[in-house]
């Protein structure tokens, strides 16, 4: 039982690999993957919405990752479990149940509209960031857990503060659990199309974003226009699953290095 | 007359409302340079008492703490004391080695760097002067930038007295630094407490009497939060004075 479920999913994830490996492998090449699209998407590669993709990870992540590791240690080594730390915890959990295209909406009513930022790299940075938000403070919670409390102690007997003992020993023992846990959210912040398509991300941009105020394209978007929107389905067709593949090849790439760094952080402590 | 270190007088302790008393009236005094154990059954509050002589029982929540202790005469529960100061003036070694997982150097630069220590020479002189104290150095001076949790359990726990002393405080409290040590790394422990107290004065909590035996000059014996008695260890092992202590060292309880 246990062994047929688990080579069920196997087989699902191996059919779906080999489904792309076989329809996008040809589109693959150094062009592909290195030139800007052209002639309305149906020619040239993807470096324009690689390089979205990254800055995305990267705005995204310059807001989440401090402002959820931060909510942790709040959480963890400052609150005394009150009932604003239950409510305000509450409040982080119910943000990843949130669906990905009403934080999208928010997204854009809140900084597009609101904040006047405009569809922008920033806009959906910041909204993607907040998609990232939950899990970074679960992961971060749990990585701050599991630094034993005789740790805290022995700073404390030596002396040190609360924040120094914090600063020093607990955020240092706790940061490859809080590293994997930023990691991992970037796989899952890459792949994600509904927080940008009102936000940021855009069909077809002539060039990179040059500040955090341009429009960018995106992979998963790329994506997602390249199967929708396409009147020569025999040009796009191929290109939409090259594009795929690599954005497959990224994600999982980056969950790999996430999984391998937490194996290997692991063994050190 | 001896020097005393440290004065505890009326201590009692719950660790929370309606919880029954942890110390019960607890009065004694710790003598400088020299080597004060507590013993009694576990559960009988050594732990509790050791951890009132640095305020850590700070950090239970709901903790209340009636009377007096005294560190050269000042009362270290006046609202008056800074805390960190204290711990380090107060030293301590916990009952499982807790190196920092660091490398064995950062380990001990911990404390002097709490200090404002920045100076790099005076930092390898702090490190090298701790570890050879702590008996240390010839087994770890050509791996300082090892991770200290790659060393044994002996090794460690002499790397956290090591870590303790750096920071020279004057007296050093044990809470019972053998209990996870197999007995060729208790025997260099112990001799290395008894080094200890030259510089230092030594408060150690032990469930083992036979150490409690060794190494004190005081013995102190606690049974359900209350002292029962103290005095030299050759008298409490020798010639008790309350027929319960008689009992706990003849191995009739606890
Ligand atoms: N943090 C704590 N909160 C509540 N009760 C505690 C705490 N620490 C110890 N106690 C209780 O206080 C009593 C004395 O414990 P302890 O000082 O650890 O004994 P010992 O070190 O002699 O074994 C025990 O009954 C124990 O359950
Ligand atoms: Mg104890």
């Amino acid at each position: 039982m246990l062994w047929g479920c688990m080579a069920l999913s196997t087989a699902v994830l191996g059919l779906i690999l080999a489904f792309l490996i076989y329809r996008g492998a040809d589109a693959i090449s150094w062009e592909f993957i290195s030139e800007h699209p052209r002639a309305g998407m149906t020619e040239g590669g993807i470096i324009t919405p690689i390089v979205g993709t990254v800055q995305l990870i990267l705005v995204s992540m310059t807001f989440a990752f401090p402002v959820g590791v931060i909510t942790a240690v709040y959480f963890n080594e400052y609150s005394h479990g009150g009932a604003l730390t239950k409510t305000l915890r509450l409040a982080v959990r119910s943000l990843a149940s949130i669906p990905s295209v009403v934080l999208g909406l928010f997204g854009f009513a809140f900084f597009c509209v609101f904040l006047s930022f405009g569809a922008s790299l920033l806009s959906a940075g910041l909204t993607l960031g907040c998609l990232a938000l939950p899990t970074l403070v679960t992961a971060s919670e749990t990585a701050l857990q599991n630094v034993p409390q005789e740790f805290r102690d022995a700073s404390y007997a030596l002396g040190a503060t609360r924040w120094q003992t914090i600063y020093k020993v607990v955020l240092p023992s706790a940061f490859p659990g809080i590293i994997t846990g930023g990691i991992l959210c970037i796989g899952r912040v890459a792949g994600e199309t509904a927080p940008i398509m009102f936000t940021g991300a855009v069909f077809f941009a002539p060039g990179f974003a040059r500040n955090i105020f341009d429009s960018v394209m995106a992979l998963p978007y790329h994506i997602y226009v390249l199967a929708t929107a396409g009147t020569q389905i025999d040009k796009t067709g191929p290109l939409q699953y090259g594009t795929i593949l690599v954005l497959l090849t990224l994600v999982l790439g980056i969950s790999m290095i996430g999984i391998v760094a937490r194996a290997r952080l692991r063994r050190r402590i | 007359m001896d020097d005393v270190k440290m004065k505890i007088e009326s201590l009692s302790l719950s660790y929370s409302r309606g919880a029954p008393l942890a110390l019960k009236d607890v009065s004694m005094g710790i003598t400088a340079n020299s080597v004060t154990a507590f013993i009694g059954p576990s559960g009988c509050g050594k732990s509790t008492f050791l951890r009132c002589l640095n305020r850590m029982n700070d950090f239970v929540r709901d903790v209340y703490i009636k009377g007096m202790v005294m560190l050269d005469g000042m009362d270290i529960y006046s609202p008056d004391v800074d805390v960190t100061n204290l711990r380090r003036r107060v030293g301590m070694v916990f009952q499982r080695p807790n190196p920092f997982p660091f490398s064995i150097r950062d380990n001990i630069a911990y404390g002097p760097k709490l200090l404002g220590e920045r100076n790099r020479s005076k930092i390898e002189e702090i490190v090298e002067r701790s570890l050879i104290s702590a008996g240390l150095w010839e087994e770890v001076r050509d791996r300082l930038g090892e991770m200290a949790t790659s060393l044994s359990g002996g090794q460690q726990q002499r790397l956290c007295i090591a870590r303790a002393i750096a920071v020279e405080p004057e007296v050093l409290l044990m809470d019972e630094p053998t209990s996870a040590l197999d007995p060729i790394a208790t025997a260099r422990v112990e001799e290395l407490v008894r080094e200890l107290k030259k510089d230092y004065t030594v408060a150690i909590v032990t469930h083992n009497m036979q150490q409690a035996a060794r190494i004190s000059d005081t013995t102190a014996f606690f049974l359900m939060g209350e002292l029962v008695e103290y005095g030299p260890a050759d008298v409490i092992f020798t010639t008790p004075g309350d027929k319960r202590t008689e009992d706990y060292i003849t191995g009739r309880f606890g």
